[in-house]
């Protein structure tokens, strides 16, 4: 005999659909002011209304860290946060750190380190560092590590992100002890290809 | 053995820009945010939002779906389940991918039936993502439950022999000699069983796509995550019998794929499809949850058995494996071979096989196969090395290969024996005491020091690009392959700057767009061997035009030289006996009075070199772990990678690619785990608090050697690839170091703490 399972909401009496509301954000100098539903992540908000689509979505639970953005320069998840409660604070995203043509110092050490390799949890890995580098309380490169990782990177990219943190930190001074690249040139001829 | 200090790679001018460290070009897009994503392009008109909702059961069937409470939300659209979704293509062949394996492809919403927990059921389609994801959560689904099997160890009596079909897998090598009478009669032996269960790929970016409908016809631009746009249009133009103007797929940016991305994933069939009948612009992003509900790098069991004789020479070697799959496709992986190319023996036996279960098709995960087998056969190897008395470095020496064994061809190039040494070198091997339990630091934390060794294929595909000089002397490149964090931007840009010569400035490298010249997808580490040589050829193709417009020019000094005897430097065509005989390329272009240059290029594997040698890349990995033997916390504190992969077209993205593939291999050995519960045959962690990967905290020191190579017979461009050889060796080196530490011998991945204490 079969067993019937139904797929159905925990709490029957889900809300109804409420209305939109206007709610204005000051993000990155500029108020802007969008309707959305009350429950809007602050993530969703800059995502879909306010097309600012450099902060990510990696898990929308607040687990990974990719969608980090900055609130009166502190770092927090955006996802979160209800957009709503967030107005009449300065919300800065990786697009208020420096342009493609104007990189902040941040973003330029990420890209000579190669401090990413796909590039989707870098806005927030260089938000969250920016939010270190505000708190100002580490220093070596074990606190770095630490306080980085709260963001999560597939790619493996954390030496290099480290590397690319600490230079900024230390203004270039830093020496990072996190491993090195050494080639070996190409040997005489093709060694070892003939039987 | 000698240490190596860091040299410049083989440069021949300072204008050669291959083999320079030279940033990523898509580097400032990334860090800046205006790199687009599959889910942050806009659209014309309004934009609807598609939340799939997936099943809770394992098996059974739909018996009910209440669409009609959800549609009378106002703003919810439409709820698309496999009552209401058309049928489309008739026949497997057309949900077929360029790499899907043999079997019957799952259709999405098609029939009630449920073959997989997390099955996508319903796609609910509304007017802003927040109503999407409310009206998903309050639709109400009835299922007739039937019981379900997802324990791949109660089917092993059902284990057949994994059928050939899918691109890249090759069968297990033929056995030699006799294995059981060798393996009986030799000396020193091990026998194990090694284990792994199911992991997910989980990029960063979830899948997601956004369809701009655009209102003629059925044309639609098709912004996917994918790693190879190609493979998806030629899916959806299956499907939907659409051209291919109608469905144009176009993926500038991938969040990671790392083998995710190789087939197209569920949400693009039901965002085209949601398309097609709302006619509308549509949006489809999976939640992280349903990251954990498609392919996955399948739990596999396997034996292996290793003797040696006195000296420590290899006489029996037997690897076998049996891996689970999907009920309706057979998903294969390349598993024991690679224990065979590595190592000979003159006593071997192969096996590999598959059982079915109630789960999706696993699918390829980086190093797919490579990384299962590897772990067992280095931890195997490493074992067996223990039993013979020997170092663990020694024992691979002792039994080091020239050729590949497995098809008695010679290698195209092999330093792995440079890789061992150089590595050694690095880590300071020799100061290793090989007693078990031996070393200790500072604080009384046990150290261990492992060694592994890996290979992977360098294999090519067929690839196309298209270049264009126009008459400002700028260079466009373009071909429909993928980044999904490779690097392939940078390193493309830098084939054709050195390729006509010209500075990296003025070259523009675009991919990931249907209306580029089609590309493999990105996997398999052969985007740089066969994308860059097309966009060689390509750019070569330019050149020789450029050089019959020089030749045409009053008193030319090229006149007469082939353009096997010219060379493209410093914005110049020059003769290579004399290269004071030489025209600007500015000059050329300004003279010829074309607008533009192009021409195309294209790329093959050599099926002649192919029958007569095997083409690989190796690495040798060193580890050290230190163990808490009270707590059983591990921590990997020391790794030397060292990887001999051909020619190295960019140090600092390769040497990129070999951390990732560092770290992929850390976080096997010590972290990955898709939990399965088999009473509700589903996997339980899926997100990312519970499925663990390394955070920042938990990577240390990663040294990377790249042991070069000259071989223009594994690809006509010099290159291996790196994507995957990076995450070879380093699970097992793990393993073999825990052992070094602790005496234990873990065989079940991931190496947690439970496992030691």
């Amino acid at each position: 005999m079969s067993l019937q399972f139904i797929q159905e909401p925990l709490d029957k009496t889900a809300p109804r659909v409420v209305p939109a509301q206007s709610v204005t954000l000051n993000v990155n100098g500029q108020d802007r002011t969008i309707q959305i539903a009350p429950w809007t992540s602050l993530l969703d908000a800059l995502r879909e209304y306010l097309d600012l689509t450099g902060t990510k979505k990696g898990c929308d639970h607040g687990q990974c860290g990719a969608c980090t953005v900055l609130v009166d320069g502190k770092r927090i998840n955006s996802c979160l946060a209800l957009a709503t409660v967030y107005q009449g604070k300065k919300i800065q995203t990786i697009e208020g750190l420096g342009t493609e043509d104007n990189l902040s110092p941040l973003q330029q050490a990420f890209v000579d380190h190669d401090a990413f390799q796909c590039g989707y949890c870098t806005p927030g890995q260089i938000c969250s560092a920016q939010g270190l580098i505000n708190e100002g309380r580490c220093k070596t490169e074990d606190e770095v590590r630490e306080h980085m990782s709260g963001n999560l990177c597939r790619c493996g990219a954390y030496t290099n992100i480290l590397s690319a943190v600490m230079e900024v930190l230390h203004d270039g001074e830093a020496v990072v002890d996190n491993g090195v690249l050494i080639t070996v040139p190409v040997a005489s001829t093709k060694a070892s290809s003939v039987e | 053995m000698s240490q190596t200090i860091a040299t410049p790679p083989t440069v021949r001018l300072d204008s050669d820009v291959i083999g320079k460290p030279i940033n990523r070009t898509d580097g400032p897009a990334k860090v800046s945010g205006a790199a687009k994503y599959a889910a942050e392009f806009g659209v014309t008109g309004p934009l609807w939002y598609g939340y799939i909702v997936n099943s809770p059961v394992a098996k059974g069937k739909i018996t009910k779906i209440h669409a009609d409470e959800v549609l009378a939300i106002p703003g919810v659209q439409q709820v698309f389940s496999h009552e209401n979704v058309p049928s489309f293509a008739w026949f497997d062949r057309s949900y077929k991918d360029d790499v899907a394996p043999g079997g019957s492809p799952f259709r999405p919403l098609h029939e009630p039936e449920i073959m997989f927990s997390l099955q996508p059921v319903a796609l609910v389609v509304a007017d802003t993502f927040e109503l999407a994801r409310y009206a998903a959560s309050v639709l109400r689904i009835e299922y007739e439950v039937e019981k379900h099997n997802t324990d791949l160890e109660s089917v092993i009596d059902e284990a057949y022999d994994a059928p050939k079909g899918k691109t890249g897998f090759m069968p297990p090598p033929k056995p030699k000699g006799d294995m059981d009478k060798a393996y009986q009669e030799a000396p020193h032996k091990i026998a194990g069983e090694y284990i792994h269960h199911a992991q997910h790929q989980n990029p960063m970016e979830m899948f997601a796509t956004t369809v701009d409908w655009l209102g003629d016809g059925k044309k639609m631009k098709i912004y996917d995550k994918t790693q190879g746009a190609p493979n998806v249009q030629q899916y959806l133009m299956k499907i939907f019998s659409l051209s291919s103007d109608e469905a144009r797929v176009i993926s500038k940016f991938t969040g990671g794929g790392f083998g995710s991305g190789l087939r197209p994933q569920y949400q693009v069939f039901l965002a085209v499809m949601a398309a097609l009948e709302l006619e509308h612009s549509v949006r489809v992003v999976m939640t992280r949850t349903q990251m954990f509900s498609f392919g996955h790098r399948p739990h596999t069991l396997q034996k292996l058995r290793i003797a040696s004789d006195d000296l420590g020479h290899i006489q029996a070697l037997e690897h076998k494996a049996l891996a689970e799959t999907s009920q309706f496709e057979n998903a294969t992986e390349t598993v024991v071979n690679w224990t065979g190319i590595l190592y000979n023996s003159p006593n071997t036996n192969f096996d590999y096989q598959l059982s079915k279960i109630d789960v999706f098709t696993p699918l390829d995960m980086r190093a797919p196969g490579a990384a299962t087998g590897n772990f067992a056969s280095e931890s195997a190897i490493d074992e067996l090395s223990y039993k013979a008395g020997k170092d663990p470095l020694d024992f691979r020496l002792l039994n080091y290969t020239y050729s590949d064994p497995t098809e008695n061809k010679p290698f195209t190039s092999k330093r792995l024996d440079d890789c061992y040494h150089e590595g050694a070198a690095r880590f300071g091997w020799d100061q290793r005491n090989p007693e078990p339990r031996s070393m200790r630091d500072e604080k009384g934390m046990l150290v261990g020091w492992g060694v592994a060794a890996g290979c992977w294929d360098a294999s090519m595909q067929k690839a196309a690009a298209k270049a264009v000089l126009s008459a400002d002397g700028h260079l466009t490149v373009s071909s429909a392959t993928n980044d999904q964090g490779a690097g392939t931007y940078v390193i493309m840009t830098q084939m054709a700057a050195q390729t006509l010569g010209l500075p990296m400035q003025q070259v523009t490298f675009s991919l990931g767009d249907t209306n580029m010249p089609a590309a493999p997808v990105q996997g398999g580490s052969w985007t740089a061997n066969s994308v860059g040589a097309a966009v060689k050829d390509a750019c070569q193709e330019v050149g020789k035009k450029l050089l019959k417009l020089a030749q045409k020019m009053d008193d030319s000094p090229l006149a007469g030289v082939d353009f096997e005897d010219a060379q493209f430097v410093d914005g110049h065509i020059r003769a290579n006996e004399d290269i004071t005989r030489s025209v600007a390329i500015a000059d050329i272009l300004a003279a010829s009075g074309e607008d533009k240059i192009e021409a195309d290029g294209k790329a093959g594997p050599n099926p002649i070199n192919q029958l007569k040698y095997s083409m690989h890349s190796h690495n040798a990995v060193f580890v050290e772990v230190k163990v808490d033997e009270d707590l059983g916390t591990i921590h990997v504190t020391r790794v030397v990678n060292a990887v001999a992969a051909g020619r190295i077209m960019n140090p600092k993205t390769a040497r990129s690619q070999v951390l990732g593939g560092t770290v992929w291999g850390l976080s096997m050995a010590m972290m990955e785990e898709t939990y399965l519960n088999n009473e509700l045959g589903r996997y339980m962690n899926h997100n990312y608090a519970e499925y663990h990967i390394p955070v920042n905290a938990d990577i240390h020191k990663i040294d990377v050697i790249f042991v070069e190579e000259e071989d223009d017979i594994a690809s006509p461009i010099g290159v291996k690839g790196v994507g995957e050889i990076g995450m070879l060796g380093v699970t097992a080196a793990i393993a073999n170091a825990v052992y070094h530490a602790t005496g234990k011998r873990v065989r079940e991945l991931p190496l947690t703490s439970d496992k030691l204490l």
